[in-house]
């Protein structure tokens, strides 16, 4: 399972019959294991990678915003992250260690987006206590993947 | 006028593929499973430290043995791994490849006329380099026996000139690797005939089902083993031309004589990569071995359902397979293969004599896993159109 996890990881457009061939398994038994995952939750999707700077179409603009709250008696942080992450514009959100709690990652169509939302939505928010908003200005890596030029070996086509 | 050059030369004839490898090289859009070199980049952190080495002026000589520090890493790693012991001052010398310390080795070594016996097929160096040191190099074919050397194949093949056995395991073109016991059979040959063994380990660490057995580790074999090792393949770090021997202290210094004269010292930079490498690159490196490995059992179960046969390949990256049942040579195979389909192996004529390797293709599995899959579709079609 931990071996179709990793594979499935780092390329989800392999077909069953490649990983059963990788880890000599049945095709059968790796077709079982994946559905039982997803219907575990164990994987919860499968996406591609977009280096959205190719393409030519308005990008999106996001922002890493710091976010001060203060936790809810018997609940913790729980209750006010669900009210912060619930909005669709949230894109990602941790519980953090340090000088704020929750770091997210907010999306909107532009910077103007972005702020109405910290100003009429997150900002006034029962718990927030003070918000840090950074705009994203350039990507160069996101989970693992290098983004712009890819970096290849330069090799020759055949050498003993 | 045209200028003569020597005999010697003259020894090395021209490769029978030549025209096979200029075809491959001037083409594109196509996916090569015939490159013999890792296609990761040298990881990040020995880059860095061979860029650091750079801004911090090192761009001088070295000492012609090498970067002491470099010589005591080498040592301890050596001894953690393999519990050798060699002692950095007198009996490791920094070499610039693999390839150097295989040349320094048979020159040190050879006299006029002895005899050097290779199994075969066998990495393009060791023959021509031991004729170039004048010395008698001998093919000794071990298709027939799993492509392993046997204790018999070498005890009959030993005269009173024989001087030197080479080994190389796991092998470049079979990936075929020994057990201990088989070495050990190998080991007691080697000392009732009193041979030399130059034992080329460069894909060592790239064993995939067993621990490696370096040849010196053997009972009685370091006094009688010139061991040599580099960076290139393990690593990733072929462009960086670094290697090492290790081996008897009289061997070494002889080494190290001829080293001085030719070579000065392997690029400083270089030795400074490689000692990160060492001490800081063993995750990395257990990171690619774990990709190879995956890419092995793909392919070998792709090329089994295919209905071509090898020899299982324990490590290194490649698999050396026979196209006989196609009713096509090797060399036929490949040149048919690139053409109809874009896709390049190297045919096995390249690793030793026509006769004993015509039917065999090498595949290197150095290719990434979409590619590779691309590269075994179009060869499974190939087969089925033939």
């Amino acid at each position: 399972m931990k071996e179709i996890l990793e594979l499935l990881g780092k390329n989800a457009k392999l077909t069953a019959a490649d990983i059963a061939k990788t880890l000599k398994k049945s095709v059968d038994s790796v077709k079982k294991t994946i559905e039982n995952l997803e219907k575990k939750g164990v994987i919860l999707g499968y996406k591609a990678i977009i280096d959205e700077n190719k393409l030519k179409d308005a990008k999106p603009v996001r922002a890493i915003i710091e976010v001060q709250v203060t936790p809810k008696r018997n609940l913790g942080f729980d209750y006010i992250a669900e009210r912060i992450y619930r909005f669709p514009e949230v894109k990602t959100c941790y519980l953090v260690s340090g000088t704020y709690e929750l770091q997210l990652v907010v999306e909107g169509k532009d910077i103007h987006q972005v702020a109405q939302f910290v100003a009429e939505k997150l900002a006034p928010l029962e718990g927030v206590k003070g918000t840090v908003t950074h705009f994203f200005l350039k990507k160069y890596k996101e989970d693992g993947v290098i983004f712009g030029s890819k970096i290849k070996n330069h090799r020759m086509n055949i050498s003993l | 006028m045209k200028i003569e050059v020597s005999k010697k030369s003259a020894l090395i004839p021209p490769s029978g593929i030549r025209e096979f490898f200029d075809l491959v090289l001037g083409m594109e859009d196509i996916i090569s499973l015939g490159i013999g070199e890792p296609d990761f980049v040298t990881p990040w952190n020995i880059c860095e430290a061979g860029i650091y080495a750079l801004e911090q002026g090192y761009t001088s000589y070295t000492s012609n043995q090498g970067l002491l520090s470099l010589r005591n890493t080498i040592s301890s790693y050596l001894k953690k791994k393999y519990n050798l012991n060699y002692d950095s001052k007198k009996e490791i010398l920094i070499t610039v490849g693999t390839s150097e310390a295989y040349d320094l080795a048979i020159r040190a070594l050879i006299n006029p006329g002895d005899e050097v016996l290779i199994p075969e097929p066998a990495y393009v160096s060791y023959y021509s380099v031991t004729q170039l040191a004048g010395g008698k190099p001998r093919y000794l074919p071990v298709g027939k026996s799993g492509f392993k050397i046997t204790p018999d194949i070498l005890k009959k093949a030993i005269t009173d000139k024989t001087k030197v056995l080479v080994l190389n395991y796991p092998s470049n073109p079979t990936g075929v690797t020994y057990t201990k016991n088989e070495l050990k059979n190998i080991a007691k040959i080697v000392k009732s005939n009193n041979l030399t063994v130059i034992s080329d380990e460069i894909y060592g660490d790239l064993t995939y089902d067993f621990p490696h057995t370096p040849f010196p580790a053997l009972s009685g074999m370091q006094e009688r083993t010139v061991y040599i090792n580099g960076f290139s393949k393990a690593f990733a770090m072929t462009g960086w031309r670094i290697g090492y021997a290790c081996g008897p202290e009289n061997v070494i210094d002889a080494m190290n004589r001829i080293h001085q004269y030719t070579m000065l010292c392997a690029p400083i930079m270089s030795q400074m990569a490689a000692q990160e490498a060492l001490i800081k690159g063993e995750n990395v490196c257990l990171d690619m071995k774990k990709e190879y490995k995956k890419r092995r059992e793909y392919l070998v179960k792709r090329l089994t359902d295919m209905g071509l046969s090898f020899p299982y390949p324990d490590g290194a990256f490649y698999v050396f397979a026979s196209v006989k049942n196609t009713g096509l040579t090797g060399k036929e195979f490949s040149f048919r293969l690139l053409k109809e389909k874009k896709v390049a192996v190297v045919p096995g004529a390249a690793f030793g004599t026509e006769l004993h390797n015509k039917y065999y293709i090498r595949i290197c599995y150095t290719t990434e896993f979409v590619k590779l899959k691309k590269a075994l579709d179009k060869i499974e079609q190939f087969l089925k159109e033939l």
